[in-house]
């Protein structure tokens, strides 16, 4: 069994993110980047059902600059057999990522594919959703807890008041949730090993897809700061406020 | 516990520990030597930060002299030295005032360049990948290695996953041996290893006391209208009173960035003193506070630097290793600058290395002819000639200036004598001796509170491990620091570490390692030198961002 892991380099998140001073986005100049946490989870899940001979193969894909090699080699450092990155200095949005994985997936045939379910710098929470789509494939969003048994995978998704279990045909689409495993760190050896093995480059152009942005970003504005909190003198008083003021009630 | 787990060893020529300028221009020498005479040489060098650069603060106004030794054609490779030098201004600060005192020619920058010296550090990291360096940042050396005959083998890398009490967690990964036929260490200011190498051969022997200064620094965007790219301004005196050594920096880099900052020498003696304090209400004074109002603070840090200068040097080398850049104390203190010191101390460690890996067949032992190599060097003379101008600080500010002029003017630095330094950590006068210090509250837009400082250096640590700030007397705080000295840790600390609190049977010493930002400073002035800093997980500390 063959299973797919995207990967995205973004903001580390310990940055305090800054947004720039002509609102037009925020400062990335000299920024530490990261992998996506989520993704650093989707490559541990898989890389654990290799470990657990459920699975034969882990690759790793990213979208983007030529630096996201980086966080492929973390990707391989954990685990990931190879890693395949898709070059373009284009600012990708999440239909592109969808459609260039999916031309990826017609040629690599994936039983899994396992993706974060969103990446912490856009929060958009949309490429796996997007790609189970285009590919008409079968998706479980946010897993909690993925088994692979007799040809199917069940898994357990947390939801509001609870769990639930889906159970898929494959190939299916997966995306991780914060608690679905706790990733390993990369040891100096594995990050060694890491660095010798495949990997290779394509082009949208060569996969044939058209990554032009759809959305344009209008302004980005840092969140307002907290106003000062105000003491009340009595239950009647904060009634009011909230009534009159605040009117959330 | 158990006895810990064998560890996995990987076999290197040279090891260098720590990749700053010093570390990352050794490492480069090593590689061109090596391609030149068509030689094998494996170099790796390991950084405690989560990447090249990460833990680097600075000024930084560099001179270019070793980079054009190492690197000529540093332009065309696309160096960040984007910002030449264009003006120089000292100033003599007094509460309401600011006087224009002549620059010391030590002081004078043509040819310089204001950078970001993280972000020279990340293109010196690039430079020597492409030579086939390794450079493994996220992994700190915790550990010295030594052979049977009790020579340095090399280094071990700190273990990852420890719970607080220091038992393997869940992910727990054991560190890995890196042997190498030399280590080179090269850790800046206060290495934690270099502290126990100097301790194991007895390298201080012959030197006087090492000597410090503690540096904060924040990076401005700042309105282009009050922007003069190229400037550089230097004070003394206010907020400082004149028998306290320290000054502030206001470069403005490129971009609207303006890196501000601010020196105390660690030799202070009224321990109600808070070099934090000091920089905070220091931006307030209306000469500066004319840069920065309107504009928007960007990155916060703090780090040691090295002072004492020649008299203060250790011994550079011993059996299977060498000490270079800050860790050693290269650092011309009337320059503030330690970058082009540490970048030819580096250079002249790998020169000396190659030539005797290819004459002593197994490559160990000492390299001696590193010193020696050092000795003719121009940063030899360069750190003779200044050699008593900070020492003479001890005089108050104005016996400090008018010795420097006639040590720089007349003597040219060839005084017969040499002044002596004395260990910070033994200056400190009792509490009671000395006036409190009543600092101004901060008011939010130029002048901050340490916490919402940290958080923007942003620095973390992963939480479940031992702490890095290890007591060797864990009542000294109280019985010591608290009473006789009023909890000074409280206050040198720019991170608010060490926070006193109120518990059931008295005041406790809190440590709040996760804020930690490699400064040194606690290992540095701590009274009893109770305090030993060791290196936390790899990986953790702060970010910083073109600091
Ligand atoms: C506030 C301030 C202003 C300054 N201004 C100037 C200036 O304007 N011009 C100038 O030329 N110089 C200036 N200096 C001095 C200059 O920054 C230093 O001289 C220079 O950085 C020293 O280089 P280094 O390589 O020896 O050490 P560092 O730059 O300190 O680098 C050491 C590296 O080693 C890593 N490390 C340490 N211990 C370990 C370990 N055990 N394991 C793994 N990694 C480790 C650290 O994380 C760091 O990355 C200034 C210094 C300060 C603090
Ligand atoms: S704990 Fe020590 S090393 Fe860390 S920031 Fe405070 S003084 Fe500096």
């Amino acid at each position: 069994m063959k299973i797919l892991v995207p990967v995205k380099r973004v903001v580390d998140y310990n940055v305090k993110v800054r947004v720039k001073a002509d609102q037009s986005g925020v400062e990335l100049a000299n920024v530490k980047m990261a992998m996506n946490p989520f993704d650093e989870i989707a490559i541990e899940e898989a890389v654990r059902m290799k470990e657990a001979g459920v699975a034969s193969e882990v690759v790793a894909v990213s979208c983007g600059v030529a630096q996201c090699q980086e966080t492929l080699r973390t990707a391989m450092a954990i685990g990931a057999d190879r890693g395949i990155l898709v070059s373009t200095d284009a600012e990708l949005q999440p239909l592109a990522v969808a459609k260039l994985l999916k031309a990826l997936c017609d040629k690599e045939s994936p039983d899994l594919i396992i993706l974060g379910k969103q990446a912490i710098d856009d929060d958009a929470n949309q490429t796996g959703q997007m790609l189970a789509a285009l590919m008409n494939l079968p998706q479980a969003t946010f897993a909690s807890k993925v088994t692979v048994a007799e040809g199917k995978v069940s898994v357990m998704r947390e939801i509001d008041g609870g769990l639930e279990t889906i159970s898929m045909h494959m190939p299916a689409v997966i995306t991780t949730d914060l608690r679905l495993n706790e990733p390993r760190y990369a040891t100096l050896p594995n990050i060694m090993k890491a660095k010798k093995k495949p990997l290779e480059t394509v082009t949208p152009d060569a996969l044939g897809v058209d990554v032009a942005a759809r959305l344009t970003t209008v302004k980005v504005l840092e969140p307002a700061g907290r106003s000062a909190g105000v003491m009340v003198a009595d239950v009647a008083q904060l009634v009011d406020k909230l009534k009159n003021e605040a009117k959330v009630i | 516990m158990d006895a810990p787990m064998a560890r996995e060893v990987m076999e290197y020529d040279v090891v260098v520990v720590g990749a700053g300028p010093a570390g990352l221009s050794s490492a480069i020498r090593l590689k061109q030597l090596a391609d030149a005479a068509g030689r094998e040489l494996s170099v790796c060098v390991v950084e405690k930060g989560s990447e090249v650069g990460a833990h680097i603060l600075s000024g930084a106004v560099i001179e270019p002299r070793a980079l054009n030794e190492l690197l000529p054609d540093w332009k065309e490779r696309g160096a960040p030295l984007n910002t030449p030098v264009t003006e120089d201004r000292f100033l003599l600060l007094s509460k309401h005032g600011a006087r224009k005192l002549p620059t010391p020619p030590q002081m004078h920058n043509e040819g310089n360049y204001i950078v970001s010296l993280g972000n020279f550090c990340r293109w010196l990291g690039e430079q020597a990948e492409a030579l086939g360096v390794e450079i493994y940042p996220g992994f700190a050396a915790a550990e010295v290695l030594f052979d049977d005959l009790g020579a340095v083998r090399g280094i071990a890398t700190g273990d990852m996953g420890l719970n607080r009490d220091g038992t393997p967690g869940p992910n727990h990964e054991r560190g890995i041996e890196l042997h190498a036929r030399q280590t080179v260490f090269s850790e800046g200011c206060r290495g934690s290893l270099s502290k126990a190498v100097m301790a194991r051969f007895d390298l201080r022997h012959n030197a006087d006391p090492q000597t410090y200064g503690l540096g904060i620094k924040e990076l401005w965007e700042i309105d282009p209208a009050v922007h003069e790219r190229g400037l550089t301004v230097h004070t003394v005196g206010w907020p400082l009173a004149s028998d306290t050594y320290g000054g502030s920096f206001l470069y403005h880099l490129e971009d609207n960035l303006v890196s501000i900052g601010f020196v105390v020498g660690l030799d202070y003696s009224n321990p109600h003193l808070s070099p934090y304090e000091e920089f905070q209400r220091f931006k307030t004074h209306s000469e500066i506070r004319r840069y920065l109002e309107g504009g928007r603070r960007i990155s916060y840090g703090a780090r040691a630097l090295s002072e004492g200068g020649f008299q203060s040097l250790p011994k550079l080398s011993f059996p299977g290793g060498v000490l270079v850049g800050d860790t050693a104390g290269f650092l011309n203190v009337p320059k503030i600058k330690g970058t082009h010191m540490a970048m030819k101390s580096g250079m002249e460690a790998a020169d000396a290395i190659f030539d005797h890996l290819a004459d002593v067949p197994d490559g160990s032992g000492e390299v001696t002819g590193y010193a020696e190599r050092l000795r003719a060097s121009w940063l030899w003379d360069e750190l003779y000639q200044v050699r008593n101008i900070r020492p003479s600080f001890r005089w108050g500010l104005w016996g400090g200036i008018a010795y420097s002029a006639i040590d720089t003017y007349v003597l040219r630095g060839r005084a017969p004598w040499t002044l002596k330094n004395h260990a910070d950590h033994t200056q400190l006068k009792p509490a009671s001796a000395c006036a409190p210090i009543d600092y101004p509250k901060p008011d939010g837009k130029l002048s901050f509170d340490r916490l919402s400082s940290v958080f923007i250096s942003a620095t973390n640590h992963a939480e479940e491990q031992p702490c890095h700030l290890q007591l060797k007397d864990s009542a000294a705080p109280i019985q010591i620091n608290l009473a006789t000295y009023n909890a000074p840790e409280t206050r040198y600390c720019p991170a608010g570490v060490y926070e006193l609190v109120e518990a059931d049977d008295g005041p406790r010493m809190q440590i709040n390692a996760q804020n930690c930002l490699h400064c040194k400073t606690c290992d540095i002035k701590d009274p009893t030198q109770n305090i030993n800093w060791v290196t936390p997980e790899g990986g953790g500390g702060p970010n910083y961002p073109n600091m």
